[in-house]
């Protein structure tokens, strides 16, 4: 909509821009959420899908201790993994960015590279990585370092490495594209003034990265909250996340409504956190 | 202006709702079946086929053409799951017969989804063992034909632990030099099937307190395990980085394939008997050519070529019968005879009880 007014033919002109835009959201967001509240109200069938009465039975099931248990989880590991992404990000990053234009090109493109090959592929090569006969502990025991392997796979933190190593690329790409931005003299206009580098990078440059920041964050988040393969590849099947809900829910409960109780609370978290995203990058860039 | 936006707006409605509403059409219960016309050309006939990745001869297509002329097409599918969803999702989801385990043709069948077999288009059904005609979850084998059974044991590497197991509890409550090496299946039914036998349950208990017993035993089993893995735990003790896992009998094999010291048993407390099915559904246009598959895989010579293939065991007595002895001795459980194989308990639906199940896995691999 066209704020204050505005001709009625470049108000028409507005919609017929934003239409594209809304088909998809109407089609790929809208419709899909509806239909996952509408399903959570009603009752299983006994064969998969949904049938009468409706109730609210689920949201009080959804509450049990052991569900409330896999939601912190999923929130803490998905939170440790944006946190891990964005400490090896922002200086990748930062690093990058100083770089000349060639260059800047070639890493950028290393990145991506190896986002050509399947997601699963990559998940596979860190149990070969990982696990107690694979080559870190092999390694790791020929030169005498241990004499036991260290247990690395299987665990949370395997889970929390996996999906970093994933969703890096999108830590990395909004924090440079922020500060590609960013004009170089400023740093140098800090340095010049007396700053030492770890205030420049305080004061000059995170504050200018910080929508890429922000938003790499929600980018690296929201794909781990819902990731269900790798806590079952590399996590073993121990560590459980709210993914693993929905599907267990949906493919192997047949309880389509419970599913999509657990699916719809996915949803709720990321409403509220890119609101919170979008409140926090909306202050920073009128202090900027 | 107003108008445009509430149109769009009212539009956006009316197709949620749609869709909302196709989501939630119920499935009808009657079960169908009718005699299959035998003078059907069954060669114009194409059949869409979907069975389990790798449990197929890889040539399978090219034989059925050449043997009864109808062209199939094969897809796979990773587990049990994956298929109920296709099967369940839509009134016809094109596939015309699908490979599943036996509890979940019932759960097909209650819903309507199988065509019931003429069995008069099956002749071969004859070279089934007869008790195979007695197994719970179909007796009578009015909707679906065996394919492959088996049970479930410990898998294991002879050379690598310091005595022979014996029990579920090697598995449950292990040693502490195994502590670590152990894996149990993750998919929930066979996740419970241990704790269940070495309690003296049911595995097909519905009963709130065995259930709660069963709990407290696998959240106690968790720290000992090196993981749930139900696909690639055969690798795991090829490496040697398990040495002891829950297993079905035909995925044993394909460890011993690569290592003779990797051994297979059924422990003292008693297992499961599982059987893997065709089924035709009721929403194939194909239903003759469908017959005339499932009884060409049901041929004796045809059936033990599958045996050979997939290293899993065929309740095909006519083939059984041709199978080389040499299998037998590399891979012991390939000699199962049916009496000792039905002393495994059958595993059956639970309906809208299932859930029970899935939540027991979910309080166990997340605690």
């Amino acid at each position: 909509m066209v704020k204050n007014g505005g001709s009625k033919t470049s108000r028409h002109l507005g919609w017929a821009w934003a239409s594209p835009g809304l088909v998809f959201l109407t089609l790929f967001a809208a419709i899909p959420v509806l239909s996952m509240l509408f399903m959570s109200v009603l009752t299983a069938g006994r064969f998969g899908g949904v049938t009468t009465p409706i109730n609210f039975n689920n949201f009080a099931r959804a509450t049990d201790p052991v569900f409330v248990q896999v939601i912190i989880n999923s929130l803490l590991i998905a939170g440790a993994t944006a946190f891990l992404s964005l400490l090896i990000g922002f200086p990748t990053a930062l690093f990058i960015s100083r770089l000349s234009r060639k260059w800047q090109v070639i890493m950028i493109v290393a990145i991506i590279l190896p986002y050509w090959t399947n997601f699963l592929v990559r998940t596979y090569a860190w149990l070969v990585l990982l696990n107690n006969e694979g080559i870190i502990n092999k390694f790791l025991r020929n030169i005498g370092l241990i004499d036991k392997p260290i247990e690395m796979l299987y665990t949370p933190a395997a889970v929390i490495v996996g999906m970093t190593y994933l969703y890096l690329p999108l830590m990395i790409l909004p924090i440079y594209a922020a500060l590609e931005k960013v004009d170089k003299n400023l740093t140098e206009a800090a340095f010049d003034l007396g700053s030492s580098a770890w205030k420049s990078l305080r004061t000059v440059s995170i504050p200018l990265a910080m929508p890429g920041i922000l938003i790499g964050f929600i980018f690296v988040f929201v794909p781990s909250l819902g990731n269900f393969v790798v806590p079952e590849l590399l996590g073993g099947g121990k560590t459980v996340m709210i993914g693993n809900l929905v599907r267990d829910q949906f493919l192997k409960a047949r309880d389509w409504p419970f599913g999509a109780t657990f699916a719809l609370i996915l949803a709720l978290i990321l409403i509220v956190l890119i609101s919170i995203q979008s409140y926090v990058s909306k202050r920073v860039n009128v202090n900027a | 202006m107003a108008t445009v936006r509430n149109f769009k707006f009212s539009a956006a409605v009316v197709a949620a709702a749609a869709l909302l509403l196709s989501a939630c059409g119920g499935s009808s219960d009657s079960a169908s079946s009718a005699a299959v016309d035998p003078d059907v050309d069954i060669t114009t006939q194409k059949l869409v086929i979907s069975n389990w990745a790798g449990y197929y001869p890889e040539d399978l297509a090219a034989k059925v053409k050449e043997a009864i002329g109808v062209d199939i097409t094969i897809t796979n599918h990773a587990n049990n799951e994956e298929i109920m969803g296709k099967l369940t999702a839509s009134d016809d989801s094109g596939i015309d017969i699908a490979f599943v385990s036996g509890q979940y043709a019932q759960a097909l069948a209650s819903g309507g989804k199988l065509f019931n077999f003429d069995k008069a288009a099956i002749p071969n059904l004859a070279n089934l063992y007869p008790e195979v005609a007695d197994l719970a979850y179909d007796q009578g084998n009015n909707y679906s034909a065996p394919y492959a059974w088996g049970t479930t044991g410990i898998c294991y590497r002879s050379d690598l632990v310091d005595f022979t197991p014996d029990s579920w509890n090697d598995l449950l409550n292990p040693k502490d030099s195994i502590k670590g090496k152990t894996t149990m299946l993750a998919t929930e039914r066979w996740l419970a099937l241990p704790a269940m036998k070495l309690l003296g349950y049911s595995m097909n208990t519905t009963n709130a307190d065995e259930i709660a017993k069963a709990k407290a035993q696998l959240v106690k089993t968790k720290p000992t395990l090196l993981a749930y893995d139900d696909t690639a735990y055969y690798t795991k003790l090829i490496s040697g980085e398990a040495v002891l896992s829950e297993s079905w009998d035909g995925w044993c094999n394909y460890g011993t394939a690569e290592n003779p010291a990797i051994k297979f048993v059924i422990p003292k407390e008693g297992s499961d008997l599982w059987a893997d099915t065709m089924v035709i559904l009721s929403s194939s246009k194909n239903k003759e050519a469908a017959h005339a598959f499932i009884n060409y895989i049901l041929q004796a010579d045809v059936h033990a070529w599958v045996a050979n293939n997939i290293l899993y065991k065929v309740p095909n007595k006519a083939a059984t019968e041709t199978l080389d002895p040499a299998l037998v001795t590399s891979y012991p459980n390939m000699g199962l005879t049916p009496a000792e194989l039905l002393k495994g308990e059958v595993v059956l639906d639970l309906g809208t009880d299932s859930k029970l199940y899935t939540d027991l896995a979910t309080a166990v691999t997340s605690s």
